[in-house]
């Protein structure tokens, strides 16, 4: 099946009903053994056992701006393939975007009042991280003020692809200014600096977490489309109203037009 | 398996993403359900897609 193929909405529901169970079933499976592997990790020689946090933080971290590059993608979608479930995507995306963003935040905050003395400091990267939570909440409060669809669809195009600025800002943020979040530790040159007892947990947290944001993105996205069927069944009984009464208004007066005569 | 003396910041971590995911969760089946029963009020009105089949239909 190829991406034209899914262009038909009809056909994606008929994939997303095949695959959502599947996914969700490895999801859970994942989840259940990346908490379990976390929840037994060592503690950390400095960190102690607060090093638990990471394995929550760092997936939601990460998802935060790959939910952001999926909607850019989708995007580029909208305004250049003019691909019909590009914007569907884009704005399934962006409430589960700025769930994973949310948590990046408060996990992270968190983890700050025990390690650096305080929840909150406006260094590059927490306010960086900030202004893309911001920038989900803009970006959803577009999709909701502009009645049609395709007209919100551009809009919030434009929008995501400027806002995807903040993407490598925030990624080279701790490289680029002086702060107080630690600088990368899992991708960087050279390899992770973690060690095998932490990076196989955050690994398989964040293998997990992002196939629970796959699954409730298509879950999502399959709303979208029926809501946008309910739109298009209500305009047509809203057309089919208004048509039935100016036929009985015409009648009406061609009635009162032969009585006058 | 000790938390330490910051068990309360690690156990509010997991509890704070449990919820939001719940919440997540929830909202995604509430939609469907939501979005389902108006089409096929919709369709029980006699208002149909132009292609005749039904709004629900998935094949």
């Amino acid at each position: 099946m190829t991406l034209i193929d899914l262009a038909n909405p009809t056909r994606f529901l008929a994939l997303t009903a095949r695959v959502l169970p599947w996914l969700a079933a490895a999801t859970v499976i994942l989840l259940a053994i990346g908490l379990y592997q976390s929840a037994y990790a060592p503690d950390d020689y400095q960190q102690g056992a607060t090093v638990k946090i990471m394995f929550i933080h760092v997936p939601n971290a990460w998802l935060s701006m790959f939910v952001w590059g999926v909607m850019s993608i989708a995007s580029l979608g909208t305004l250049v393939w003019r691909h019909p479930l590009a914007d569907v995507a884009a704005k399934a995306a962006a409430p589960i975007g700025a769930s994973f963003t949310f948590l990046a935040l408060l996990t992270g905050s968190l983890w700050g009042r025990p390690m650096w003395g305080t929840y909150w400091e406006w260094d590059a990267r927490l306010t960086s991280v900030l202004i893309l939570f911001l920038m989900y909440l803009g970006l959803m409060a577009l999709w909701r003020a502009v009645d049609d669809p395709s007209r919100a669809a551009r809009a919030a195009a434009v929008l995501t692809l400027v806002g995807a600025i903040n993407l490598p800002i925030i990624k080279f943020s701790v490289d680029w200014w002086n702060t107080l979040h630690q600088p990368a530790s899992v991708m960087r040159m050279g390899g992770s600096t973690l060690d095998k007892s932490f990076l196989i947990p955050l690994l398989v947290m964040a293998i997990a977490f992002t196939l629970l944001f796959v699954t409730l993105h298509l879950a999502a996205m399959r709303n979208e489309i029926l809501r946008r069927r309910v739109r298009s069944l209500q305009m047509m009984q809203a057309s089919r109203v208004a048509f039935s009464s100016e036929l009985g208004t015409g009648s009406h007066q061609e009635n009162a037009s032969k009585g006058a005569a | 398996m000790s938390l330490g003396p910051y068990a309360s910041f690690i156990v509010a971590s997991y509890a704070a993403a449990a919820l939001v995911i719940v919440i997540l969760i929830g909202w995604v089946m509430l939609d469907y359900r939501s979005q389902t029963q108006r089409l096929r009020e919709l369709e029980e009105r006699g208002i149909t897609r132009r292609s005749g089949r039904s709004a629900t239909e998935r094949r």
